[in-house]
């Protein structure tokens, strides 16, 4: 399989919102080709007629009574927020200006 | 030191019970230990004192009104800082969760509350449970107290540390890859990975889900089953808590017992990268427990050669997914918000921030590995892997009770020899690992000092998942019988700090 490049590595953190500086780009694509290449091994299984397991656990859509219950207030629920207005979770802007 | 550390917490427990000595002075005596040497050790990023004093007067209260006390009531314990505490900072070792204190308790949280349970502080951890060595930690690193300058093993270093120490009796831990097993090994204490799904993960930070799972930790194995009957049991918050009863696991570590008991030694777990002080502590255990009566075999599980590979695509896969929530907008630390910048701008230059190297690098390994195009040569092959290994388990277990093991393949390590270098860093959990695919459980307890380095070695006992109660048989017999050979047990050779 193939290594991974600078710029791939430059894609993965956008794909994953991490504003990396460039060294961190060059120090994380070597330690990155490293582990990829290690873990390749895996890719030995890739075509043996095996079921995946996703789970140790053989559940499927577990659920409890619907029911009312005591939760959190909105000020415990907001407790933690980095900024608020009108107990309301208040975030930057998500849609551009155009 | 005090008396007052150096007792099991069964013993603590009894002499709580009798009014021999009351919870408030065995929470003192642990708050003075650590004010003495948490200096060197840093166990504890966080400290109760006012809250674990005022649990242990209302647990003495109850006594004097005559109350039934609990099996550890007014005991204190060391709380892994990856379980939400409403009354306490929870930064799981990152900088992104700096100050945070949850609104709400997790399900270990409120277990320990109600069994009377005196929590002191929270321990020091990988970030995010990501780690080998608790180096990863945001608040510095943890030191081991049977060496300060080598890791308590990690992610939960602090919690095996603060034992090793002396500064709890009673710790939590969680492993997803050997995060409580790896960590006991190396401090000379004990833990338990129980079957998944027997101890909830509500309100424990998520890293990897379907392999978390939350667990016992204490310096002899009867603690450690006290402590495991705690925190075990169905809880509806938790869709993958399992609706079974709980095995009578202090039952079973009081009546440690392995005559007639099938051992299985398995033969992928020697070689190139194991200790020879290891192995040879690891091959005097096997011959221990043959000389008790049981009877040992080796058996071959051939997938566990690849476990490590798998692991490494499964668990970043699924951390690249559950770190997606801290994205700067509901809690935890925010960078850059100006007035100018987008909401998608604003949680990159936050995870930036307040995310370390290890999660980065993780975070950004399961993104590949789970991108169109990677998927099926590696999390699909990952995935057969771990079918493999499950079977591998299943039919060592047709032929055997339990499974051993070295937990590790060395013992600790000095403090940055592996910081920058992940794989190295990585192979400190290739025994462990399996059991944490498959979801079988798992302990760790002390079986000698390395005659190289003078360190302690871990025995990794293994079990089919829901008889966890086999491995504190088998562990206390162990336990039982090389005390008697060293005339105490091992963790008083530890140096007095």
């Amino acid at each position: 399989m193939p290594g991974i490049t600078r710029e791939e590595v430059a894609h993965l953190a956008r794909l994953a919102r991490l504003d990396l500086n460039a060294e961190e780009l060059e120090h994380f694509a070597g330690q990155l080709d490293d582990i990829i290449g290690a873990v390749a091994a895996v890719s030995d299984v890739a075509d043996e007629d095996v079921p995946p397991t996703s789970h140790p656990l053989p559940l499927t859509n577990v659920m409890r009574p619907d029911e009312v219950r005591p939760s959190l207030t909105p000020e415990q629920a907001l407790s933690g927020a980095p900024a608020q207005e009108q107990q309301r979770f208040k975030v930057p802007q998500i849609l551009g200006e155009e | 030191m005090s008396d007052l550390t150096r007792l099991t917490a069964a013993e603590a427990a009894e002499r709580i019970a009798s009014g021999e000595v009351s919870a408030a002075e065995i929470t003192g005596a642990h708050l003075d230990r650590i004010d003495a040497v948490d200096k060197k050790v840093h166990a504890f990023l966080h400290l109760d004192r006012e809250g674990a004093l005022a649990a242990a007067r209302a647990v003495d209260s109850a006594r004097a009104r005559g109350e039934r006390l609990g099996p550890l009531a007014g005991v204190p314990l060391a709380l892994k800082d990856i379980f939400t505490t409403r009354d306490m900072p929870t930064t799981v070792g990152s900088k992104i969760l700096e100050g945070w204190v949850p609104p709400y308790d997790a399900t270990v949280t409120r277990r320990l509350k109600e069994a009377d349970v005196v929590i002191l502080g929270k321990t020091n951890m990988d970030e995010f449970a990501m780690g080998s060595s608790t180096e990863n930690s945001a608040y510095g690193p943890t030191g081991n107290p049977w060496d300060l300058t080598r890791v308590p093993g990690g992610s939960g270093g602090g919690s095996s540390a603060s034992l090793a120490a002396y500064e709890a009796p009673l710790a939590i831990g969680t492993d997803t890859g050997g995060s409580v097993r790896q960590p006991a090994a190396v401090t000379g204490t004990v833990g338990v990975k129980p079957t998944y799904g027997a101890v909830s993960r509500y309100g424990m930070v998520a890293f990897s889900s379907s392999l978390d799972q939350a667990g016992p930790c204490a310096r002899t194995v009867l603690d450690t089953a006290l402590l495991h009957s705690v925190l075990a049991g169905h809880d509806e918050m938790d869709s993958t808590s399992i609706d079974q009863p709980v095995p009578d696991v202090v039952g079973a570590a009081r009546h440690g017992d392995v005559r007639g008991l099938r051992v299985g030694v398995v033969r992928e777990f020697r070689g190139e990268g194991y200790q020879a002080g290891v192995m040879q502590r690891f091959d005097e255990s096997v011959e221990l427990l043959r000389e008790l009566g049981a009877e040992v075999v080796e058996v071959s599980c051939p997938s566990f050669t690849k476990a490590l590979a798998a692991y490494y695509l499964i668990a970043p896969s699924e951390c690249s997914s559950n770190l997606a929530r801290f994205d700067a907008l509901r809690y935890g630390m925010r960078i850059g918000d100006d007035g100018t910048r987008s909401a998608e701008e604003v949680t990159s230059l936050t995870r930036e921030a307040g995310f370390g190297d290890e999660v980065k690098r993780r975070v950004m390994l399961g993104t590949y590995a789970l991108s169109s195009g990677y998927y099926d040569a590696y999390y699909g092959s990952a995935q057969k892997v771990r079918t493999l290994i499950t079977r591998d388990f299943q039919r060592a277990f047709e032929a055997v009770d339990v499974l051993v093991s070295p937990t590790t393949p060395t013992t600790a390590f000095p403090i940055g020899e592996r910081a920058d270098d992940p794989m190295a860093m990585y192979l400190a959990d290739l025994c462990t690992i399996p059991s944490n695919l498959a979801g079988n459980a798992a302990m760790s307890l002390p079986c000698g000092l390395a005659p190289e380095d003078g360190l302690p070695v871990g025995l990794q006992i293994i079990a089919p998942a829901m008889a966890d109660d086999r491995l504190y048989r088998v562990g206390a017999a162990v336990e039982t019988a090389l005390q008697a050979r060293w005339g105490h047990p091992l963790i008083e050779e530890a140096p007095s700090l």
